[in-house]
């Protein structure tokens, strides 16, 4: 600490202080000019213009981002947020989800009783699986809103027609992978959620045994659209494992694939739309 | 909608157009990620995932309901077929969806919210996404119940509600009675209802041919005319008691 005399703290001063904000930087000042601080710490951080872009530009994590931007795209009432909230919950879902694996086995006899132990047994196990699937749901949600802002502010335009496509597969894929995941508990609701999701496709237009020209092609319920989403003909253990590896592998894999194209392409279409 | 020129209600004449993405956006979306984790983690902890009993095969339950963001599609099975209602409906709003920057050439409203520079484009995906999508998901979520029958949210959620299946297909309400005849009756409505839109279509915007172009305007009215078609077929349903429009040997619409 610095060696000041104790002085009785003047209150009109003091309040002028906190008013004009100049407190913080005091208490700044004293913190890191204390003997810890510079223990720590062998040099400060000068808030210089090569100092803002070297943040930036020599950062593994960030260097994602220009290192300068439009002041309209800061604004949240332009962008809603829900691009970046949408990735972060993406984030979320793959370190819980992660934890997740630790415990759960996708075999039609486990599956149910891995829930529980989870729930019951597990330290956090509820708070993973509640994390989860909410930031699952979540997603779901914010993906929707990010699209209708994208439209509303009609930044699919050129240059960023591609990026819109991109982003279509993307809210595709964020559907399916909530919907593989939605049966995972291997419950009632589980089961029967993805029984009537699934049993769509055996009414695909010529692939599917129920569908229209299914005879033209041979499909049956034993092979058709319907068996070969779910490895039978209703949906039991081999749905339970295939649903498993679309969820866990296949489809993070091409999300993380395509949102690594989504955001380079910001960048290559010159940044967050904006008036021109 | 906002209005199309932002006014900054600050003042930003100090401020350079251009800013920092270090300090000004990196703060922004720590804070924003902030709130969202705080969010999550408190909602997490107050409400538990649901978990049902063990998986049945032999336990239907009744509703057997689709996960809730496709309780959209599985609500107009009320009125399609599964083969549309479950596979071609959802293919269409992908594949309509990757369209929209190729077949919307308005250059206006780019990068800003407006709604007088882009009256049409505004009024198809509000009216796609918060009627067609989002009211049908709340409708599906809170009023379907045993038998996708409607309950209103006081209701009781009867398994044993008997409700009258008294709808026929168009041919017959007018008075087609043949099997073929139906199937000619109903062929020329379908046909004839795309034929005259396309048609009407390409007579209002005649001038914009040469700068749209052909292709371009026909995919956009074919698939306006299918997103028209399905609420046409909700209100032949529900005010008229029409199941199909059109049955043929391989399919029904």
């Amino acid at each position: 600490m610095a060696s000041n005399s104790p002085k009785i703290p003047n209150i009109a001063e003091l309040m002028d202080k906190i008013k004009s904000g100049k407190i913080f930087s005091e208490i700044a000042k004293e913190i890191t000019e204390s003997q810890v601080w510079t223990s720590a710490f062998r040099h400060g951080y000068a808030d210089t213009p090569r100092n803002r872009v070297l943040q930036i530009a020599s950062n593994v994590w960030l260097h994602l981002h220009p290192v300068k931007m439009h002041r309209h795209a800061l604004r949240i009432k332009f962008t809603w947020c829900m691009g970046g909230i949408t990735f972060l919950l993406f984030l979320s879902t793959v370190v819980t989800g992660v934890i997740l694996m630790f415990y759960y086995r996708p075999v039609g006899e486990y599956a149910y009783y891995d829930m529980k132990y989870l729930q019951y047994d597990v330290p956090f196990g509820m708070l993973m699986r509640n994390m989860h699937r909410w930031a699952a749901h979540a997603m779901v949600i914010t993906v929707w809103l990010h699209m209708f802002r994208v439209f509303l502010t009609g930044s699919y335009k050129p240059p960023r027609e591609f990026n819109w496509v991109i982003g279509v597969f993307l809210v595709t894929f964020t559907l399916l992978l909530s919907f593989t995941g939605y049966l995972l508990p291997w419950d009632q609701l589980a089961m029967w959620a993805v029984t009537v999701g699934t049993n769509m496709a055996r009414a695909t237009p010529f692939l599917g045994n129920e569908g229209p020209f299914a005879e033209f092609v041979g499909a049956t319920p034993r092979y058709d659209a319907r068996s070969l989403l779910i490895g039978g003909s209703v949906v039991g253990p081999p749905a339970l494992l295939r649903f498993y590896v679309l969820h866990c592998i296949f489809i993070p894999l091409i999300a993380g694939a395509l949102m690594i194209v989504h955001f380079w392409r910001i960048r290559k279409d010159g940044g967050i739309s904006g008036p021109l | 909608m906002a209005q199309a020129a932002a006014v900054p209600k600050k003042k930003v004449d100090g401020v350079p157009e251009k800013l920092h993405v270090w300090p000004y956006l990196v703060r922004l979306e720590f804070l924003c990620a902030i709130v969202t984790i705080v969010a999550l983690a408190v909602w997490s902890i107050l409400i538990d995932a649901p978990l049902e009993e063990a998986a049945n095969p032999t336990k239907t339950p009744n509703p057997s309901k689709a996960p809730w963001y496709f309780l959209g599609l599985q609500d107009i099975l009320v009125y399609f077929d599964p083969w549309f209602a479950g596979v071609v409906a959802p293919v269409l709003i992908i594949v309509g969806l990757m369209l929209i920057p190729y077949l919307d050439v308005n250059p206006k409203g780019n990068g800003y919210y407006t709604y007088h520079e882009r009256k049409a484009a505004i009024w198809i995906y509000c009216f796609g996404f918060l009627v067609l999508w989002i009211a049908l998901i709340i409708m599906g979520v809170f009023l379907r119940g045993p038998g996708w029958n409607l309950f209103m949210p006081w209701q009781y959620w009867d398994p044993h509600k008997v409700v009258a299946l008294t709808s026929v297909d168009l041919p017959y309400a007018f008075g087609v009675r043949t099997y073929n005849g139906a199937l000619l009756f109903g062929g020329v409505v379908i046909m004839g209802y795309f034929a005259i839109g396309t048609a009407v279509y390409f007579f209002l915007e005649r001038k914009a041919l040469k700068s749209v172009g052909f292709v371009r305007m026909f995919i956009k009215i074919q698939l306006l005319l299918i997103m028209v078609g399905i609420v046409i077929k909700i209100v032949l349903r529900l005010g008229f008691n029409i199941k199909y429009v059109w049955v043929t040997p391989w399919f029904n619409i």
